[in-house]
């Protein structure tokens, strides 16, 4: 199972209120997965020439809770290090870095001097937080409902391919200010990250659904636009999927050639959703007058302030598509 | 007298178990149930001829392995509406997501809407009338019963068919394996009309408007002896 949830506000007033809209909605898909949770948050972006780091404790015996002390003395040594400008704010289990080094640094920095901190995510807006635990919980312990922004992208997970851990959950990173969350299966996935490590990638698990992000963040490296990136996903990935894609202005959503997976997407004047079941929605504002539908199979659905575009994708192959 | 219950303030087994009550003995006839709100396996497993209108959108299995009872769904449907529907009427205003009627061995299933895919995958006697479009996949391995479609059928409509027989007045996106167009007889009009006349269009569509496919028989194991009569 899985259960996936996304929401962009085009309403401007509603925004303070994003996570106390979202919340439910991740509540919502709960039974679809209940091992562990994650959602990304577009809010207020850093200025120009600065970048954030979203970074949680990934080590099994350090609790992902460090004391804020310790998290002070961690910050200043990597103040004094690379003695540029840097600000931190600590969130319940994650830190949210903000500095005009350049991500390699930091990266390398923190390899180095701070091993158990997994780089959630990394970007001008977005910042994602996960936890292992029932989705209510772990919404809670990142105080999600208090959070505001344009849009957020959630994941409820069922571990199916591998193990229950920080790591293993979603929304996974796929570069700057994207993320991707993942409701199905890949059969591939092993194959795929044999070819993703000859070109240099690194993996943090042996979950299916890192790969996926891995390879979207590859195409994009290469120069792909995001569509492109989505269409070399329907013909290389081999699966079971919905995905859905953050991105710095909205979000897209793409369904397996079959549309094996579940999704339904809404949009009103107020708001536009998506979710694996329409129970994750149906308390959103002003629901009874939305447009209601399901992506169709293979068709790349993009949804970026304000401009909607949906992307046929005639050439490719469909397994069922007969000549 | 309409009894009516509200999914706010009482849970689905516990409506469920009202309405299962009425199996034995019919003693309220006519049923409400009020914000739904996308809730799964409303009014699942009903036996009895009773009515009942659910007003706003239902989850996934509603109406499932229904029994004589009529069941309107004032909004859309999740997964699987009237799955194993074995007889009776199932009638949903709004659309209906993937594999509507599924596995269904009777009665008639009415989607005013559109149908996901897989509308009316391996049925197996069923009736179903949508009166909007159906997605991919729809009759995939559908053994017996009817599907009529008002609109359009999308991509590989009746793959591996065996002896259900599909009506599509709009456009075909494209035939699955074994599935072909077939010839209309006078029979096929005859039931096409009753058909839409009991879903209630009647008066909207014409049969002549339609064409009827079927299975071409090359791909499972046929034997004729195991068919009804060849139409």
């Amino acid at each position: 199972m899985c259960g996936i949830v996304g929401l962009y506000l085009k309403e401007p007033t509603l925004q303070p209120q994003l996570g106390a809209l979202f919340e439910p909605m991740l509540a919502a898909m709960a039974d679809r997965g209940p091992d562990s949770a994650g959602f990304a948050r577009y809010g207020d972006e850093a200025p120009e020439g600065t970048i954030k780091f979203t970074l949680q404790s990934s080590s099994p015996t350090e609790p992902a809770k460090e004391s804020g002390q310790r998290v002070a003395e961690r910050m200043e040594a990597m103040r004094n290090v690379l003695d540029q400008e840097l600000t931190w704010t600590q969130h319940a289990e994650a830190i949210v870095l903000r500095t005009d080094v350049d991500e390699q640094t930091v990266k390398a920095w923190l390899r180095e001097q701070w091993p158990e901190a997994t780089v959630m995510s990394v970007g001008r807006r977005i910042e994602i937080y996960k936890g292992v635990g029932h989705p209510r919980i772990v919404a809670r312990r990142h105080g999600l409902a208090g959070l505001g922004g344009s849009h957020m992208i959630g994941h409820t997970r069922m571990a199916t391919e591998s193990g229950v851990t920080l790591c293993g959950s979603h929304p996974f990173t796929t570069g700057r200010d994207l993320c991707l969350v993942h409701n199905g299966s890949l059969s591939n996935h092993n194959t795929l990250r044999r070819r993703l490590q000859y070109q240099g990638h690194s993996f943090e698990t042996d979950n299916d659904s890192e790969v996926a992000a891995t390879y979207l963040a590859w195409r994009l490296q290469e120069g792909d636009t995001l569509t492109q990136a989505l269409e070399g996903a329907l013909v290389d990935l081999d699966g079971f999927f919905t995905f859905t894609v953050g991105t710095r202005d909205g979000f897209a959503v793409v369904r397996d050639p079959i549309a094996c997976k579940p999704a339904v997407m809404a949009e009103n004047d107020a708001l536009v959703a998506v979710a694996s079941e329409y129970r994750a929605l149906a308390h959103l504002p002003d629901i009874e007058n939305a447009a209601v539908w399901e992506p169709k199979p293979a068709r790349i659905f993009v949804w970026e302030q304000g401009a909607a575009t949906t992307l046929g994708s005639r050439n490719l192959p469909h397994t069922f598509r007969r000549a | 007298m309409m009894r009516t219950v509200s999914l706010e303030t009482h849970s689905v087994r516990q409506v469920n178990q009202w309405l299962h009550e009425q199996n034995a003995k019919l003693e309220e006839e006519n049923w409400q149930i009020t914000e739904p709100q996308g809730r799964h396996a409303l009014a699942c497993g009903l036996d009895q001829a009773l009515k009942l209108t659910i007003d706003g959108h239902a989850g996934y299995y509603c109406a499932g392995m229904n029994k004589q009872a009529e069941v309107v769904i004032e909004g859309s449907a999740g997964v699987g509406v009237a799955e194993n529907m074995m007889s009776g009427t199932v009638r949903v205003r709004g659309n209906a997501s993937q594999c509507a009627g599924a596995t269904a061995h009777g009665g008639l299933l009415v989607i005013e809407g559109d149908a996901g895919a897989r509308c009316g995958i391996a049925m197996k006697g069923v009736d179903i009338v949508v009166g909007g479009n159906v997605g991919p996949m729809s009759g995939f391995m559908a053994q017996a019963g009817r599907l009529v479609v008002c609109g359009n059928a999308d991509e590989a409509l009746g793959d591996s068919l065996y002896e259900a027989r599909l009506y599509v007045r709009g456009t075909v996106e494209s035939l699955g394996a074994d599935c072909e167009e077939k010839n209309m007889t006078p029979e096929d009009q005859t039931e096409l009309a009753e058909l839409l006349h009991a879903a209630g269009y009647r008066n909207t569509f014409r049969t002549e408007e339609f064409r009827v496919y079927g299975s071409a028989r090359r791909l499972y194991n046929f034997q004729i002896d195991q068919a009804g009569p060849d139409r």
